[in-house]
């Protein structure tokens, strides 16, 4: 839904960064993704076509690294994968937890011509 | 072909018109919330009763996020010293006011005579999450009819929110909400959150609600 703007910064941000390296062609985007944040990959991809078109990234492959939520218990500091919805705590079944990855959203690198 | 590092975050455009705005109520003094929940929670009825319960105090203006319509904005219109109305239908983020549209509209507020801005964002508990807008505080509404398992299925709203309210509490008797099974949720998720139980049918906690407004209004004049 809202990934429109996303990819619009998406593409600003590539193009900026090429003309700084003098590149003449975007071959690759290498994006990291948390995954809590609430962004849809398939729908970056389809705005990426439309936004990028005539630009030099228009042909651009969109990489994206995924990373997998990660909790710390409060209660007892157990770094964990959230394994349910609930987020307990596998050591001490709490349920006070706080994030410490799955929310990036980032544009890691990218390869250019 | 050769690697270019990046390191950038793709929130950044959003995040630096937030500071822009925030530091543009810092210098006018006014002391901004953004309202967020669910569609049919009781923004607009929260709204409306803060307004009721501060008027007296505080000009208050309002700016109302909607896809379409200005159903909220004429609603409001009567008790605030000011409204906008954003519809984000034709804009590239529909579901969820974003900083920019913010900064546009804060330029047709009469900023120099406000001493409080509820934003009243777009009623989804995904979206708007993800976007600052230059806030001082984030409030979250839950209400009794949704049930009491909203954080444990949208962990990220309530993770960021420095107070969350327990909405249209006239319902207890009639609705399988247990209040401490939410409240649990949400000292888990966030310890730091206040959480106020209100009404805004029949005007119950409104008056806890509207203190801890006058409090926080106050808290950020004087550190300016």
């Amino acid at each position: 839904m809202h990934e429109f703007g996303i990819t619009e910064n998406i593409v600003n941000i590539a193009l900026d960064k090429a003309s700084e390296a003098q590149a003449c062609k975007i071959t690759q985007i290498n994006l990291v993704m948390g995954e809590l944040s609430g962004f849809v990959q398939d729908c970056i991809r389809f705005y990426f076509d439309s936004l990028s078109k005539d630009t030099i990234a228009q042909e651009a492959v969109l990489h994206f690294e995924s990373v997998p939520a990660q909790l710390r218990c409060r209660n007892c500091s157990t770094i964990f994968q959230p394994q349910d919805a609930l987020w307990s705590c596998p050591e001490c079944q709490g349920q006070s937890v706080e994030i410490l990855k799955g929310r990036e959203l980032y544009i890691e690198s990218m390869e250019v011509e | 072909m050769k690697k270019v590092e990046v390191i950038r975050n793709i929130l950044e455009a959003n995040e630096t018109i937030a500071n822009r705005n925030q530091q543009l109520l810092d210098e006018q003094k006014v002391f901004a919330l953004n309202i967020m929940s669910a569609p049919g929670a009781g923004k607009t009825s929260l709204i409306l009763k803060t307004m009721a319960g501060l008027k007296s105090r505080l000009n208050i203006a309002v700016i109302e996020g909607d896809v379409a319509s200005t159903v909220d904005a004429e609603k409001v219109q009567s008790e605030a010293t000011a409204v906008v109305q954003i519809n984000t239908r034709n804009m590239p983020e529909s579901c969820s006011l974003i900083a920019a549209m913010i900064e546009q509209a804060l330029k047709d507020l009469p900023l120099d005579d406000i001493d409080l801005l509820l934003i009243e964002n777009v009623g989804n508990l995904i979206c708007p999450s993800e976007f600052n807008l230059g806030e001082h505080k984030r409030i979250v509404i839950s209400s009794l009819p949704e049930g009491d398992d909203k954080p444990a299925k949208y962990p990220l709203i309530f993770i960021d929110a420095d107070a969350v309210i327990i909405n249209k509490m006239d319902l207890l008797p009639h609705v399988d909400f247990d209040i401490a099974n939410f409240r649990r949720s949400i000292q888990g998720l966030n310890p730091k959150a206040k959480v106020f139980e209100l009404s805004c049918k029949t005007g119950e906690g409104i008056e806890m609600w509207c203190s801890w407004i006058s409090e926080q209004v106050e808290a950020n004049a004087i550190k300016q």
